[in-house]
């Protein structure tokens, strides 16, 4: 009943969704999968509104429809159940499930609260949530916001003619087994009421609740499978089904890394829920790549080198010194550079020029008693400026009129002039362009060769594999595999998939 | 290459045209405004102004706000007094001491300041706020409410000694605007303000203390609170609870009319000086022309709106709290 045919969507420089076509008929149940990039996100956004696709179209029952926003997208019966719980923690669970609704329960501008109350206890009836309406969110579990959550889109079913389809994002990250088998009872008698389109990470879960599964890979569907044929290794196959391309990650200059003392060295290492007993060396030279899903530890871990977050549990040593406190201070110290996920927000300081930020971490080098050595800071920008070929017009460019790529330079520059030989980078090709990854990738190889220990978080799993020299594969925060990468010797993508879901 | 009159251009150079623009309007209006009598005048009604904005300018541009200039100039000024007429009563004595010691308590205000406001984890809005109440309530204690005056000449020299038509206040406040220019441009106190200002998250990812950076920001500021607090003093001869009353208004609106964002991380000394001259030159010129205080306060009120809605980029700004 629901269908998209041929729907099309582009982002400058990336064509996200080819030519979808998709369909979920009445009462089913329909899966989606596929590896971090490969478009569900933007399907979904699609799907319930919060993007317009610039090709195709959308039908519901045969009657073509467009939608401007979500809130069209929910008039025509399709409500969205967000990963990050969408509900306001400090307003009551009636007021979440009826929020920008509320013009059925007012009289005389006054809101009649024993109306909405009996309103929400028959929305919470429907998710077998037995509460008072008028508890307050934030006092709820988790498992229980997802099902308020779910109430407050099954109130479409009363506002809406027609059918209903739901999509479910990631429902089951925050759940414990127990709660995850109530909420899959609960959708399945949902399906009465409602479709449901059920993306996760976890492809035995989706296996276990979907009829049938789409399959994503880079914004194209390349197969649908029913439940009965599904089998998890011929759908992670399809998932990733690529070669790395050795050229392009600069395989051919990876060299073995030396085998001395340990730059890093993690003994038993655990933080609270995010990860455990994770233990690991990276030697100088080396590039060591955390690969898991989002959520499954990776950030956590070079947050912890850096000294961002500290450890519950176990030993963390940096050049031999054990870590006692940790703080970004002790970890700037100890020679540990950080080349965060968001530029904008902890990689550059825009309305800060080219040296400015280049010497933020190492002001204590450029200056005496605390006044600044000006003019050695330039000389140094413009040295990094030669070496690193950033395109600017001079030291004196407000680093936020830069593009991505030279951005990343400069934050690199920041560090490996200051003598970093730890260097974290996550997600360093970001919203770069294929040309300013490359450079990337040059200036990773460069910082082995002078002997820097890199701890990599990946922007694609082929970056990953093309990179590194030992990979670690995460799971709900604990190690799974560890591959050594010799040129030639990699593992394949479906290796890494296997294991990561 | 595009127009040279861009956006950022104008709003860089807005608060200086609106400088010339009204000096030009008061000078058409009552050519007795256009005197060097009449400039050294706003000079002496600037100078303290201008030490007390030039405090909170480092606050600004960390993205904070301090709020407790009145309760530390207040104190400032009463200590000041006290300590000067017990050492002596003139600065040919040992009584200069008063003069450090002024710096010091305005100092230690502002370390009490930034501690509040950094280890408790209070806004800086509140700690402040609160803070300036306490020091106002402080002088008063310290004065039971009567006024000390400070009468030795030497000291008055501030203001009745004049170089060139200006007094001997203006020239201080020249040279103490000039150590905070060094401070904001040439040190890494001065650039760990912006980089804090700027992305504070960055700042800490660099491995910047930024809540020593805070700390140290406040009392910096507190020193000049102090300096302000001596040249109103110098100004008047008088020291009292109410010596600060009104800075708290005319130094934030000066900092904001000068161009430097409330946001943090764009602006800088020298905005904060067209920001007092403009403040200080309505207030004059008003006067001059014969209009009433009332329509002074509305009109300053009035072009912080102005300032705020000309140097923000709405378009960007989803959410104001």
């Amino acid at each position: 009943m629901y269908e998209l045919r041929k729907v099309d969507k582009k982002f400058p420089g990336v064509h996200a969704l080819k030519a979808i076509d998709f369909q979920i008929g009445r009462g089913e149940i329909v899966g989606l999968v596929g590896e971090n990039g490969a478009g569900k996100s933007t399907l979904m956004k699609v799907i319930y509104g919060a993007y317009q696709a610039d090709g195709g179209d959308i039908t519901i029952d045969g009657t073509k429809v467009r939608f401007q926003n979500p809130r069209q997208a929910m008039d025509h019966g399709i409500g969205m159940v967000f990963q990050e719980q969408s509900l306001i923690t400090n307003l009551t669970v009636m007021e979440n499930i009826f929020l920008g609704f509320e013009q059925q329960f007012v009289s005389f501008g006054v809101i009649n609260w024993k109306d909405m109350a009996q309103a929400a206890r028959n929305q919470l009836a429907k998710v077998k949530l037995d509460i008072d309406p008028a508890t307050v969110t934030s006092r709820l579990s988790f498992a229980q916001r997802q099902l308020v959550e779910l109430a407050k889109v099954l109130t479409l079913e009363e506002r809406v003619d027609g059918d209903l389809v739901i999509l479910l994002d990631e429902p089951t990250s925050v759940l414990a087994r127990e709660e995850v088998e109530l909420l899959f009872s609960l959708v399945r008698d949902l399906t009465s009421r409602a479709s449901f389109i059920f993306v996760s990470h976890r492809m035995d879960e989706v296996l276990e609740l979907s009829d049938r599964i789409y399959v994503m890979k880079d914004g194209e569907v390349v197969d649908v499978v029913a439940q009965a044929e599904a089998n998890v290794d011929d759908i992670q196959h399809k998932m990733v089904g690529r070669e790395v391309d050795k050229e392009y990650y600069r395989e051919q200059k990876q060299k073995p890394y030396r085998k001395e003392a340990p730059l890093v060295s993690f003994k038993d290492v655990s933080h609270g829920a995010r990860y455990q007993n994770i233990s690991f060396d990276l030697h100088p030279g080396e590039v060591l790549c955390l690969v898991g899903t989002e959520g499954s530890g990776r950030e956590a871990v070079l947050r912890t080198v850096f000294g961002l977050e500290t450890p519950t549990a176990g030993t963390v040593s940096l050049k031999g010194q054990d870590v006692t406190r940790f703080n970004a201070q002790n970890g700037v110290a100890a020679g540990v550079g950080y080349v965060p996920r968001e530029r904008k927000v902890e990689g550059i300081v825009g309305g800060m020029n080219v040296y400015e930020n280049m010497t933020l971490s190492q002001m204590g080098n450029y200056s005496k008693n605390g006044v600044l050595r000006i003019s050695e800071e330039k000389s140094l920008a413009r040295d990094w400026i030669d070496r690193l070929s950033i395109k600017t017009p001079s030291e004196y460019k407000d680093c936020g009129g830069l593009s991505g790529g030279n951005q990343q330079k400069v934050v690199l520059a920041k560090w490996r002039s200051g003598g970093s030989d730890i260097i974290l980078l996550d997600h360093p090709t970001r919203g770069l362009d294929i040309g300013a990854k490359e450079d990337v990738y040059d200036m990773v190889r460069d910082m082995s060769d002078d002997g820097a220990g890199i701890i990599l978080v990946a922007d694609t799993l082929e970056e990953a594999i093309g990179l590194s020299h030992t990979i670690i594969v995460l799971k709900d925060g604990i190690e799974q595999i560890r591959y050594d990468c010799e040129p030639g010797n990699k593992p394949s993508l479906f290796d890494l998939v296997h294991h990561m879901i | 290459m595009g127009s040279v009159l861009t956006r950022d251009v104008l709003v860089k150079w807005a608060p200086l045209l609106v400088l010339i623009v009204l000096i030009l309007f008061f000078a058409a209006m009552e050519p007795r405004f256009f005197s060097v009598r009449n400039f050294a005048r706003i000079g002496i009604s600037s100078a303290p102004a201008l030490m007390v904005a030039i405090g909170v300018t480092f606050i600004i541009i960390m993205g904070s706000i301090d709020l407790s200039m009145e309760g530390t100039v207040s104190v400032c000024a009463v200590v000041f007094a006290f300590a000067f007429i017990a050492m002596g009563g003139t600065l040919a004595s040992f009584a200069w001491l008063a003069l450090p010691l002024a710096l010091l308590v305005g100092a230690a205000v502002g370390l009490l300041n930034g501690l509040v406001h950094v280890k408790l984890k209070i806004p800086s809005f509140m700690a402040s706020l609160a803070m300036g109440f306490v020091g106002t309530g402080f002088a008063l204690l310290l004065t039971g409410g009567d006024r000390i005056r400070v009468e030795d000449d030497l000291f008055r020299g501030l203001l009745t000694t004049r170089w060139f038509n200006f007094p001997i206040m203006c020239y201080v406040a020249v040279a103490f605007l000039l150590i905070a220019w060094f401070i904001q441009t040439r040190t890494t106190l001065g650039r760990n303000f912006y980089a804090v200002g700027g992305g504070e998250d960055l700042a800490h990812a660099s491995g910047l203390n930024v809540n020593k950076v805070r700390i140290l920001g406040f009392t910096l500021a507190g020193v000049f609170y102090a300096v302000g607090a001596l040249l109103a003093v110098g100004r008047i001869g008088i020291a009292e609870t109410a010596t600060g009353s009104n800075f708290m208004f005319v130094s934030i609106t000066s900092v904001v009319v000068g161009g430097t964002a409330l946001w943090g991380g764009i602006g800088g000394v020298w905005n904060t000086l067209i920001g007092v001259l403009i403040v200080n030159v309505i207030n004059n010129g008003m006067v001059v022309i014969g209009l009433p205080g009332y329509v002074q306060d509305g009109v300053l009120g009035v072009l912080v709106i102005a300032a705020v809605v000309l140097s923000t980029d709405r378009k960007s700004v989803t959410f104001v709290k």
